[in-house]
């Protein structure tokens, strides 16, 4: 061990990692190298055991067995600190800023200077020194809540930089971002390994995967299938079955079909967010029966008003049509009577409740009918059975149907929620990002039960960040900006350039 | 030096047994009398003789455990109503003041009085139980509306409504029906009396001086009423449902500001039903401190029962031991002192059930 610091082997060397949680060999025996000034790849499904090979790597977890070096020195950590000592920042999927403060003010959150003057002017001159090194640009003094998504993500690069990390650990960058933001980001990563940094990238998406990085590790169920091999000659089908250990079929199966009688009619609808800004301004469209109608657009520009308004959950002025039925300004009961399944964006906190059991999760819809309503009882057995149905029908992966959802994937859970909501045989559903965080093989199960769907003639509105997945399953697609519909195609006529600018703002068209 | 030995606590991923929250409770109780009796012995006492005194208090005699039977009588009626309203997440700590509003309306039927005095028993009493709910239930009502519609918070408002109920009911029996000027109303005319074991005397000689009366009955029928609604009733699926997560509720389609109001008025109708249990069943009349303490105990009892109407029985005779043989021991604060450590105890015991508790020998060190 008498390697200086920069003709060490490896950045990072991790060997023999195990670590068990309860019933689950969380990583068994992996193996993980980082080169120096190289961009190396961790993929793999949910709950393969990315995260929790990190976390040991950043000193949350200490492993049961195995060895990491750092720059060829063994060490062992005992917290997030001493990893961070040891120049490991990691940039995590959710931003941890506070909204209120300054770039300048968040990035030095925690940190034991200044001490007690905050003399901001100087510090934000040492942070425009460090963008200028990394090409990472944002003003210093602005206020978080006034950045985009993507600038934002910036400044918690930013923040692991300032505090000297030289292996950065990105825990899924580009979910949150557009299409151009995730080219940048691409490029700031180059930026970076040239100086001399490292990275390690978590990503579900094979492409960028294929575009970035340098080498690759793949995890499946706690084990490495593939240790740091050149994803360059892999084709993405490689990839997809090194992850789930099967073939994954990516052509979309999407038969062409003439759409039907309109079943949503929205028109000229507007309503406010939370803050009681204006969030929607007068969208009105339509869809058809067999129709899947696609909203693309960054977060935040008024898709969760819109969905939540067509659902009853919100307020909001205008007409909002089920098959010629108003259910505008109406409790979400009637919007459900006239056959509306609600697939929401946030599945934990809204569309399950996490503490009850499987079989009172699916009976959320239909409880106040029969047969699971049996005058003023719920019928229980009968209950458990239409659980057992789904759960067996729709392969939820749980131990059985008492158990409570909260211990369910996030995969499983969507699958419960698509459960729910299509066995009631809707007229109209509404998705909001239903794959989002979810790994391939879940995906395809989702986007295969949509299709489904569609061919039984329901109508489907489907609000997507993944533009691929957007433009593969709608018919007709549209753009909102700034609460406003900027834009409605046919997907055949477009492409993700023109949607990604659209997106941005800086395209208009209307049809 | 580090320990050889490492306590770590891991999540638990599988199920729970069944028998484990039981076993923790059980096992918090026995804790809490040895800490108790600990200190007992540090105050130079001798905690076996403090505790077999203390058993022979309340369970010595059938005289002593009918006493607390008495006790435990509002405690179980109040508790399965606080049963409901926590399974929504809804804190009402109010019961205390719609107890003494449901026996304020309870004795207004002989008070003013409603009904001629010579009607039969029966008449008298329903009509006393259907006041004394109507009085509990607006008494809820009034949290219940400002919850719901105005989003006020129902811990504030219960807490301060209980003051306004204690009042209220002086005034009455300060002013209008007070006994000669005493702050108590005229014993109640016999005909609104709840009947009692001991009113049968002398057919068996046995429940003679047994206090016991019918008011623990409505206990029962209380505790199997709440029990179908939480565990049979669509009702008790939706006040589950918004109790755990209020977004899925409203998603759901379930009408979270109706229920608010119906959870708080059936709540605050058992509490209502209590206070005309005890001014019927023990007091015959209305007086001040009618309530030893009985809504905010059936807030205790409540959690200790894990929000189980069934469990709540056998807690609330626990506390009811405790009430009884409070009375009989020197310094009284020793129940109180039993009470605390228990609810502390029983609700830090919870962690047991989402943690497991592992001791591990502590492996050599990689260096």
């Amino acid at each position: 061990m008498t390697h200086t610091i920069d003709d060490a082997p490896f950045a990072v060397e991790m060997r023999d990692i195990v670590l068990r949680f309860p019933g689950v060999l969380a990583n068994d025996h992996v193996n993980f190298t980082l080169k120096r000034g190289e961009i190396h790849a961790l993929l793999g499904e949910n709950g393969a055991g990315k995260s929790t090979l990190m976390n040991v790597l950043s000193g949350l977890y200490r492993p049961e067995s195995g060895v990491i070096k750092i720059r060829g020195k063994t060490v062992q950590f005992n917290s997030p600190r001493n990893a961070i000592a040891y120049g490991i920042g990691m940039v995590h999927q959710h931003f941890m800023l506070v909204p209120t403060l300054s770039v300048t003010e968040n990035i030095l959150l925690g940190l034991n200077a200044p001490r007690f003057f905050m003399k901001l002017a100087k510090y934000d001159r040492k942070i425009l020194a460090l963008q200028k090194a990394f090409g990472l640009k944002v003003n210093p003094s602005a206020k978080i809540w006034q950045l985009s998504v993507g600038e934002q993500q910036r400044v918690e690069i930013l923040k692991t930089l300032y505090r000297g990390a030289e292996i950065l650990i990105l825990d899924e960058p580009t979910a949150v971002l557009a299409p151009q933001e995730i080219e940048e980001l691409m490029g700031t990563m180059r930026t970076l390994t040239d100086q001399g940094k490292s990275i390690i990238f978590i990503s579900h998406k094979l492409n960028e995967v294929k575009t970035v990085a340098d080498r690759l590790t793949v995890l499946r169920k706690g084990k490495a299938t593939a240790e740091g091999i050149d994803p360059k000659n892999l084709s993405r089908g490689d990839l997809a079955e090194l992850m789930v250990g099967r073939e994954v079929i990516f052509q979309i199966n999407k038969e062409a079909q003439q759409p039907g009688e309109v079943v949503l009619d929205v028109n000229d609808l507007s309503t406010t967010n939370n803050r009681g800004m204006q969030a929607v301004n007068s969208v009105s469209f339509s869809i058809h029966q067999g129709e899947i109608f696609g909203i693309a657009g960054i977060a935040g520009n008024g898709q969760s008003e819109l969905v939540e308004a067509i659902t009853g959950l919100r307020e909001s002025t205008g007409s909002i049509r089920i098959n010629g039925v108003e259910i505008g300004n109406c409790p979400p009961r009637r919007s459900i009577n006239c056959g509306l399944a609600h697939i929401p964006e946030d599945r934990m906190g809204v569309g399950t409740a996490p503490n009850l059991s499987v079989t009172n999760n699916v009976i959320m819809k239909n409880y106040a009918q029969p047969p699971i309503r049996k005058g003023w009882r719920i019928n229980y057995p009968e209950a458990q059975n239409h659980a057992k149905g789904l759960k067996a029908a729709y392969d939820i992966q749980a131990p059985s149907v008492e158990t409570q959802v909260r211990k369910l994937s996030g995969g499983n859970l969507q699958k419960l929620i698509l459960a729910r909501e299509i066995s009631g045989e809707p007229q109209l559903i509404v998705a909001m990002q239903p794959t989002r965080g979810l790994d391939v093989g879940a995906i395809e199960v989702i986007q295969k039960l949509l299709l489904e769907q569609r061919r039984k003639g329901a109508a489907i509105l489907l609000l997507s960040e993944e533009l691929d997945e957007l433009l593969e399953l709608s018919d007709r697609i549209a753009v909102i900006f700034d609460g406003e519909l900027v834009g409605k195609m046919d997907s055949k006529d477009t492409d993700i350039n023109t949607i990604g600018m659209m997106m941005t703002g800086s395209l208009r068209s209307e049809s | 030096m580090k320990s050889p030995i490492k306590i770590t606590a891991e999540r638990r991923m599988e199920e729970i047994p069944k028998w484990l929250p039981l076993a923790t409770s059980l096992g918090a109780i026995v804790i809490s009398f040895t800490i108790s009796g600990i200190i007992l012995a540090f105050s130079g006492s001798n905690p076996i003789r403090v505790f077999r005194f203390f058993f022979n208090a309340a369970f010595g005699s059938w005289g002593a455990f009918s006493d607390i039977l008495v006790k435990a009588t509002p405690l179980i009626i109040i508790g399965v109503g606080c049963c409901l309203a926590f399974k929504m997440k809804i804190i009402s700590i109010g019961a205390e003041g719609q107890f003494y509003m449901g026996a304020f309306f309870a004795s207004l039927v002989v008070l003013v009085p409603l009904v001629p005095l010579d009607s039969p028993k029966i008449l008298v009493l329903s009509l006393m139980a259907l006041m004394g709910i109507i009085g509990g239930a607006l008494y809820g009502l009034i949290p219940g509306l400002l919850k719901a519609y105005f989003n006020v918070n129902e811990i504030i408002t219960t807490l301060m409504l209980n003051y306004v109920a204690v009042y209220w009911n002086n005034y009455w029996i300060f002013g209008k029906y007070s006994d000669a000027g005493f702050q108590m109303t005229p014993t109640f005319d016999k005909v609104a009396w709840l009947p009692r074991l001991a009113d049968m005397a002398k057919e068996i000689p046995f429940f003679s001086g047994i206090t016991l009366h019918l008011g623990v009955v409505f206990g029962l029928f209380a505790a199997v009423l709440i029990w179908a609604i939480l565990k049979h009733s669509r009702w008790g699926y939706e006040i589950a449902l918004t109790g755990d997560n209020p977004r899925a509720a409203k998603y759901a389609g379930i009408n979270i500001k109706g229920n608010i109001i119906l959870v708080m008025v059936v709540s605050g109708a058992l509490a209502g039903l209590a206070g005309m249990s005890e001014v019927t069943g023990v007091v015959h009349r209305l007086q001040e401190r009618i309530s030893s303490n009985y809504g905010f105990s059936s807030v205790i009892v409540a959690w200790l029962a894990k929000l189980n109407p069934f469990a709540v029985i056998p807690v609330a005779v626990l506390f009811g031991a405790l009430i009884v043989a409070g009375r009989e021991i020197q310094p009284s604060g020793l129940s109180f002192l039993i009470q605390g450590t228990t609810l502390f105890l029983v609700i830090s015991s919870d962690v047991l059930l989402r943690y497991k508790i592992r001791i591990t020998r502590r492996k050599e060190e990689i260096v």
